[in-house]
């Protein structure tokens, strides 16, 4: 017997014909999994009634691996084989992964992302994050009473290509249709409805169990434009629990706990911590190993003192995000608090000081991401009508390509909407050139050498043709996900070649803050080497077609004292070419250009002499 | 007779409603469709028709037009819960045979 949910007017299902859309927050910690039903979102829970769900695998001999809760037990009986915080290695290669020594796993390099050495075998990080999506699958299937139409699977905004292709893999493994990948600030903007104004700059606060992400977001018609994140990798609730345990330890002068004191200590932290969201003092009280009876009050004020440090530390991301995106509080319209972490009373009067509004917060912070995934994904599979939102996402850096010098030529500049399909037309540079090589390459900088390299390849088969003849199309193409493809065609001949970019590995959101950060503050400096490329280019064409010229009839044509002041001419701009001065520069190729121009008319007049000798002026067809 | 809302389903219609924040009440209604013949169809309202009967129950504006109130005379609207699954549940007097998943029927 399949239960009814109340539609939208009008938007009545056929019996069978329900689409049933699911929104998963793949957490760093926890993660959840959320639906639209009659009309609300509502994130949807396990048979013990728990919403959150502990991003942890744990591999098994034989059978399913444990996920969740059971395996979170076991973290500590059992390090190498259970797996937490996966999502930190999604997409990477080894040297990418922050702290890999820290963890207690095996790792293995191995092309593209790392593997894990567990009891059941190697595993990738995608493996390992399909293990989660899968039980959210099942919760939702036995929650929603049917096979699911698709998902709307949250990743941070400073996911690059890497990460989220690696996303959008593991949920293929788990039996998910993707419906779109989304970020994450964007989401939690959803689920607060902010989509619903016009316009407005938005601030993401994002203190979860290890992570801080701060973004920043600009909503303009329906898209939310990412403007800034910023972030700590290695800050969050869990750092809470850890400075009080410290203080217990201190306060109770406890020697050397044993692993399994420490562990409850550690709980009790967490449960004090939870304890003071509410009230202004909570008991801790416990018998060690020992012997020893702990009996300690720790006040809520004691507690804000002992992590104001680490407040301070979200604060520092937060006002570089906002340096980075040029604003200032005037210009933030609202600020919405995600992850459980900001429950904490002096998370949210530091987040209110320092913005000087109150911030959003009558959703469940734990919640939030979740339900306007689900939101998004009820959108897409068409339950909702889709002129009231229409949300658009956005390419976080700008994707180009090289072009002649190391130079960057961007195709997709950043923040355009995505979907997206541009091309451009480029040519060869050298006469009969039969080949081109197309290095694809995403960033904001100039020179293709402060971008990051996506992928390369070749397009071969062009017809022999003089240099610039070839007109060589390459389109690049981002679906709704962010996945990028790329291809070229020669329009001549026909000949083309296309890639799917799955770079090998990913960037560190550091890296992606430092590069925008960089394409601001070198602006000047990459624009003079841009030109100082471009020059060089030109010049060099110069010099190769006047060389080629004077080979061939330059002896002819030329005296010798003309012939030597074009030659003084080619090597000035010779010697110019490997400095660093572009007017210089340009100078010099503006001079080889007078100085052959009275060489150039002689050219095209032998040309026409020869071309008309020994024809008569009646045949000529003019 | 009449339709009715059971508590519980009133409950969650109120509170559904609340959230979605507006809407008049909440129309039941019977289309021809399905494995079965007839297909029940449970939405928002955010306007009535001139033709709507309207019953109340705990609260609840309820409306249906006449040609499904022939099929769903005394019908009571249930809100339960089986397993992890939620929802509404129609029990229906009129019907004869439903189909295996309940979301069409047969008078």
């Amino acid at each position: 017997m399949a239960l009814l949910q109340i539609a939208e007017p009008g938007l009545c299902a056929d019996p069978h014909q329900h689409r049933l859309a699911i929104g998963i927050d793949l957490g760093t910690t926890n993660s959840l999994v959320a639906t639209v039903r009659s009309g609300s979102a509502a994130v949807l829970e396990d048979e013990a009634g728990r919403a959150l769900l502990p991003s942890v695998v744990r591999y098994v001999q034989v059978g399913i691996p444990e996920v969740g809760v059971e395996a979170q037990l076991r973290q500590t009986d059992d390090p190498h084989n259970t797996i937490a915080s996966v999502k930190r290695f999604m997409g990477r290669g080894l040297k990418d992964v922050p702290g890999a020594a820290a963890t207690p796993y095996r790792f293995v390099d191995s092309p593209g992302m790392v593997r894990i050495d567990t009891r059941a075998g190697l595993k990738s990080p995608v493996e390992v994050s399909a293990e989660i999506l899968r039980v959210l699958r099942g919760r939702a299937e036995a929650s929603l009473g049917g096979e699911l139409t698709g998902a709307v699977i949250t990743v941070p905004a400073y996911f690059d290509d890497a990460q989220r292709q690696a996303t959008k893999d593991a949920a293929r493994l788990a039996g998910l249709n993707v419906l779109r990948l989304l970020n994450e600030p964007t989401a939690a903007a959803i689920a607060y409805g902010l989509d619903n104004a016009s316009q407005g700059v938005f601030c993401i606060y994002d203190l979860g169990g290890g992570t801080f992400d701060i973004s920043i977001l600009r909503l303009s018609q329906g898209v939310f434009e990412v403007v800034a994140t910023n972030g700590d990798s290695a800050l969050g609730g869990d750092d809470f629990d850890e400075c009080i345990y410290r203080w217990i330890v201190e306060q109770a002068a406890i020697v050397d706990p044993t692993v399994t004191d420490a562990r409850l200590l550690l709980s009790l932290a967490r449960k004090a911590k939870e304890a003071l969201t509410d009230h202004d003092e909570a008991q801790i009280c416990v018998t060690l190993s020992s012997g020893q009876a702990i009996d300690l009050v720790l006040t809520a004020e004691t507690f804000f003192r002992l992590t104001a440090s680490l407040i301070a530390k979200t604060l520092a991301p937060t006002r570089k995000a906002m340096r980075d995106a040029g604003l200032g509080m005037d210009d933030i319209d609202g600020v919405v608090l995600v992850g459980g972490s900001t429950r904490m009373r002096h998370v949210r009067r530091a987040v209110a000081d320092y913005f000087q509004r109150e911030p959003l917060t009558n959703l469940d912070p734990d919640k939030v991401v979740a339900l306007g995934a689900a939101m998004q994904a009820n959108l897409l599979v068409g339950n909702h009508k889709t002129d009231d939102w229409l949300l658009l996402d956005v390419i976080p850096l700008s994707l180009g390509l090289e072009t002649m010098g190391g130079l960057a030529e961007k195709v997709i500049p950043r923040n355009a909407t995505i979907p997206v399909a541009r091309a451009q037309e480029f040519t060869t540079f050298k006469d009969g050139q039969t080949a081109i090589s197309i290095h694809v390459v995403q960033g904001e900088r100039e020179l293709v050498g402060d971008c990051r390299s996506l992928a390369r390849f070749e397009l071969r088969g062009i017809p022999p043709m003089v240099a610039g003849a070839a007109r060589v199309r390459v389109a690049f193409q981002v679906d709704a996900d962010g996945l990028l493809s790329v291809s070229a065609q020669e329009q001549t001949s026909g000949v083309q070649a296309t890639i799917e970019v799955k770079p090998s590995y990913g960037l560190s959101d550091d890296e992606i803050a430092r590069m925008l950060s960089d394409s601001y503050s070198n602006a000047q400096t990459d624009m003079n080497a841009r030109n100082l490329r471009e020059q060089r280019v030109d010049g060099l064409r110069l010099l190769e077609a006047t060389q080629a010229a004077l080979d061939q009839d330059g002896w002819q044509l030329l005296s010798d004292a003309e012939r030597a002041t074009i030659e003084r001419a080619m090597e000035t701009l010779r010697v110019m070419l490997n400095g660093q001065d572009h007017i210089a520069l340009k100078r010099a190729a503006e001079s080889l250009n007078r100085a052959t121009a009275q060489f150039a008319a002689r050219r095209m007049d032998a040309s026409i002499q020869r071309a008309l000798s020994g024809q008569r002026l009646d045949t000529l067809e003019v | 007779m009449a339709i009715t809302l059971s508590e519980s389903a009133a409950n969650r219609v109120q509170k559904f409603l609340d959230q979605r924040g507006k809407g008049v009440g909440l129309r039941l209604g019977v289309r021809t469709s399905g494995c079965s013949g007839m297909a029940y169809t449970l939405e928002f309202v955010d306007e009535t028709l001139p033709d709507d009967i309207t019953f109340e129950s705990f609260g609840v504006t309820v409306l249906i037009d006449p040609k499904s109130l022939v099929f769903l005379e005394g019908t009571e609207l249930d809100f339960v819960r089986e397993g992890l699954n939620e929802g509404f549940k129609f029990n229906n007097p009129n019907v004869k045979n439903s189909c295996g998943c309940g979301e069409s029927f047969n008078v």
